[in-house]
């Protein structure tokens, strides 16, 4: 049987080793040079940050995850380094584009997709100026490279990443000049009780604010980035706070970035139906708890499916592998899988109380100045997009170029379907979602 | 029908129950491309009433999605006509359409990769002369000194200086809003159930009467004749097309290739956009996709005639669904089996520039009884003869 998994972050991982463990020698297919995910981002070769200052808490789950995929190498047809740009759920094939910009068609009877996430971008003003990064990107330079986006840094975001990026500037010796918390009070405490679900998760983003506070890191609750000024690149910050004053901060790095967002164009491609989420207000392909979908021999693991974090990943990942075997006819323990099922139910509680906790700011979004950059591809702006008569996105894509870039609206698309549907004055489901076409990412002419 | 009407129509769910009062018009058209949404325009503003059904959005398939060329250069002598008489049109784009949809008249370069395409050029611009076409001759020198970055396996181009481009996704949405705005009723998400002779047209659960139908639903314009006893021999086609990431301005014509298997074409923003071979569809749902491989094949044969394109990279693909006739030319003309039904469909690849003429003929034929452009070659019945269809001397099939 052939069976293909794209990913090599927790999700892939656990599926791939326990594919291996039932006897199946997968193609892996990572689209960066090693494993690990962005989660357990690795430093390049050479770099000498341990475990402990990169990942926290984490580093016994990083250090676990990237023992696995060393160990499970030798044991797959592993392709680092390798874009799936298409899958064609037809005749069940997947194009790849591998280091050296070779492409090839890969056949999967069965394939896992563990595609990750990236930054949920709320373009402002002058968030396309240099010195302007994501949240989760920031996090990476810090991980990847010991980097702080600059000396003084505004962090603009919600929920767990904002803490976890401020606080690990902070123990790097980089404590961040602005922190810009979209969720009010309110919002947090009032979703306080579902945070129970996971009280471990909870009382660490507890004590990262109470190691953030002894350090003198401020958290501005319910406060959100208006403009980004600067003659070449950032210079300050312009923002209100959460009784409406507006305040202006000089800074040379601001990372933004409002939860993550699935990566879910393989999955679109596939044919895979999607469903409007309403508390991540987005649209996510659907799969049953073990990860399989509607279309035959697609499964789906993580982040790209759902946003989840790591430690569902990894589940998600070992179930949707399980399937892979269960549908091939081979026994799985229905221990382990109620186990799983389990595992899941709680940390679902858990991710919809953060979610109530930490809303995307879609009325921030919806609201943006007309001159806001909104596709920062094609330079499309708000305004733009506001002026046209389209009733639904890809109409609002095929009449002012939003999304037709590079990204293919990966990054403006949902701060996109807000600023149309408050236009319409509908429902930002009812503007529906990008349709999306091969090439997934960019692939080179040859 | 009054503006009331058409809102509370919008209005209705998908799936409403059956209104059982009609709407009664004096013309039906079927399919919101640019035939028929520029029909209803040039009806609507003739005073008739009009009432367009369009199952999916204006402009969404053929009309929406292809290469944006507004070209006379390479056409079949028996379209050439109705591609002048268009291309006077455009030349007015802006007071037609309310928007000048990126129409630039750059030239269209068509060229030839070795002597015998050469020839081909040679011999199509000297029967075009016949019809008052222009076309300039360039040469290996000459094409290499005006256009330095062809490569060396282009020989020989020629121009036809008055034809360009416009963007295709702009230009069916751009006519439907005139035509509103002249008092026709364009109605998306109403897709056909049933056609009665009369004409008892039922969609989205609302039955639409008329005594004039026009067909113009393009690859579905089949399904339209085919109830009416005229079947066709159309089939979906699936232009394969890629756009690459914007790239430093070189090229301000509008691009093609004798044979057809490569045409490209660099937008303002630096992108350039190629197309060649087809995708795939599956018209019943309706979806189409682009394939890879045709994509690999126009990428190395756009690098053959421009080698700078080697390492760009593509960002984005797409295609839609057109009817393709077998000798490359639309149905167009009134049906021999029913009184009051038009077609206009099957354009095969090369309707997009046509669009506007087609409809203001579409309209002289039902208010006036008689267009100036000859129509003979695009008749229904041409598919009954018995020696077939007429080869394809002038290669314009593949376009």
């Amino acid at each position: 049987m052939s069976v293909v998994v794209v990913g090599a972050g927790p999700a892939g991982v656990r599926a791939v080793e326990r594919l291996v463990e039932a006897g199946i020698r997968p193609v892996w297919i990572e689209e960066s040079p090693d494993g690990g995910g962005r989660v357990f981002q690795k430093p390049p070769p050479g770099f000498s940050r341990d475990a402990k200052a990169l990942y926290g808490a984490d580093a016994a789950r990083a250090q676990a995850i990237h023992d696995t995929v060393a160990r499970l190498r030798a044991q797959v047809d592993w392709r680092p380094g390798t874009l799936v740009w298409n899958l064609r759920p037809g005749p069940r094939l997947l194009n790849t584009q591998g280091p050296d910009g070779t492409t090839q068609e890969v056949p999967y009877e069965r394939v896992i997709l563990c595609t990750g996430a990236m930054d949920r971008a709320l373009p402002i003003p002058g968030w396309t100026k240099p010195g302007v990064t994501g949240l989760g990107a920031a996090q990476i330079a810090l991980k990847a490279q010991g980097l702080a986006i600059g000396r003084r840094v505004a962090l603009c975001g919600t929920g767990p990443l904002l803490l976890l990026l401020a606080w690990q500037l902070t123990k790097a010796g980089a404590p961040p000049a602005l922190v810009l918390e979209s969720a009010g009070w309110g919002q947090t405490l009032r979703a306080a009780p579902g945070l129970a679900w996971n009280p471990v998760g909870a009382l660490r983003g507890l004590a990262w604010r109470a190691a953030l506070r002894r350090k003198g890191v401020r958290i501005h609750a319910g406060a959100l980035p208006l403009r980004v000024e600067g003659a070449d690149s950032a210079q300050a910050l312009l923002w209100r706070d959460a009784k409406g004053a507006e305040h202006r901060t000089e800074v040379d790095g601001v990372a933004i970035g409002y939860g993550l967002k699935p990566e879910t164009q393989l999955a679109d491609l596939a044919g895979v139906p999607f469903a409007f989420d309403t508390l991540q207000r987005l649209w996510l392909p659907e799969r049953d708890r073990a990860g399989r979908t509607a279309v035959p021999g697609v499964y789906l693991a993580g982040d790209g499916a759902s946003i989840g974090g790591s430690v569902v990943a990894e589940l998600a990942g070992t179930r949707a592998a399980l399937a892979v075997i269960e549908d091939a006819g081979q026994p799985v323990d229905p221990l382990e899988t109620d186990m799983i099922h389990r595992r899941l139910w709680l940390e679902a509680r858990f991710r919809a109380a953060l979610e109530r906790a930490f809303p995307y700011p879609a009325a921030h979004a919806a609201a943006m100045p007309d001159e806001t950059l909104l596709c920062r591809c094609e330079a499309i702006t708000a305004g733009d997009l506001r002026a046209t008569d389209a009733p639904e996105v890809n109409r609002g894509k095929a009449f002012t170029r939003i999304g037709m870039g590079r990204c293919q609206g990966r990054v403006c698309g949902p701060a996109g379907a807000e600023v149309l549907a408050a236009a319409r004055g509908c429902a930002v489901q009812d503007v529906g979602r990008l349709r999306g076409q091969m090439p997934v990412k960019p692939v080179v002419m040859a | 029908m009054s503006a009331r009407d058409d809102r509370r129509a919008q209005a209705k769910p998908s799936t409403g129950g059956l209104n059982r009062v009609p709407i009664t018009a004096d013309v039906l058209i079927i399919g919101g491309g640019g035939a028929g949404v520029s029909a209803a325009l040039h009806l609507a503003k003739r005073g008739t009433r009009v009432v367009l059904l369009e199952r999916g959005l204006i402009g969404g398939q053929a009309s929406g999605v292809n290469h944006g060329g507004v070209r006379q250069q390479g056409r079949h002598p028996a379209e050439i006509p109705l591609a002048i008489r268009s291309r006077r049109l455009w030349s007015n784009i802006q007071e037609l359409c309310g928007s000048d949809v990126e129409f630039d008249p750059c030239g269209h370069l068509k060229l030839a990769r070795n002597a015998e395409q050469e020839a081909d050029l040679l011999r199509w611009n000297e029967m075009a002369k016949g019809y008052g076409l222009e076309t300039t001759m360039l040469g290996r020198n000459a094409i290499r000194a005006q256009h330095p970055y062809f490569g060396e396996s282009v020989i020989a181009g020629s121009l036809l200086a008055e034809d360009g481009s416009a963007n295709p996704r702009l230009l069916a949405p751009a006519l439907a809003r005139m035509a509103r705005a002249a008092g026709a009723t364009l109605l998306e998400h109403h897709k056909v159930e049933s056609i009665e002779p009369g004409f008892r047209v039922l969609a989205n659960g609302q039955e639409f009467t008329a005594p004039i139908l026009l067909n113009t639903a393009g690859f579905w314009g089949g399904e339209v004749a085919a109830r009416f006893g005229e079947p066709v021999p159309v089939e979906s086609l699936n232009p394969n097309m890629l756009v690459t990431e914007p790239l430093p301005y070189f090229c301000s014509v509008n691009v093609g290739v004798v044979g057809g298997d490569v045409y490209l074409r660099q937008i303002p923003r630096g992108n350039v956009i190629l197309g060649g071979g087809r995708g795939e569809s599956d018209p019943a749902l309706p979806r189409s996709r682009p394939l890879p491989d045709p994509g690999f094949l126009a990428m190395r044969k756009a690098i053959e005639i421009i080698p700078r394109l080697e390492g760009a990279l593509i960002i984005r693909s797409w295609t839609g669904i057109d009817g393709g006739m077998p000798d490359a030319l639309p149905v167009m003309g009134w049906s021999h089996t029913t009184p009051g039904l038009l077609h206009a469909f099957g354009f095969s690849g090369h309707g997009f520039m046509l669009g506007p003429a087609v409809g203001e003929i579409l309209s002289e034929l039902v208010l006036d009884g008689r267009t100036d452009v000859p129509l003979e070659a695009f008749d229904i019945a041409r598919f009954n003869r018995q020696d077939g269809v007429e080869p394809d001397v002038w290669k314009t099939r593949l376009e």
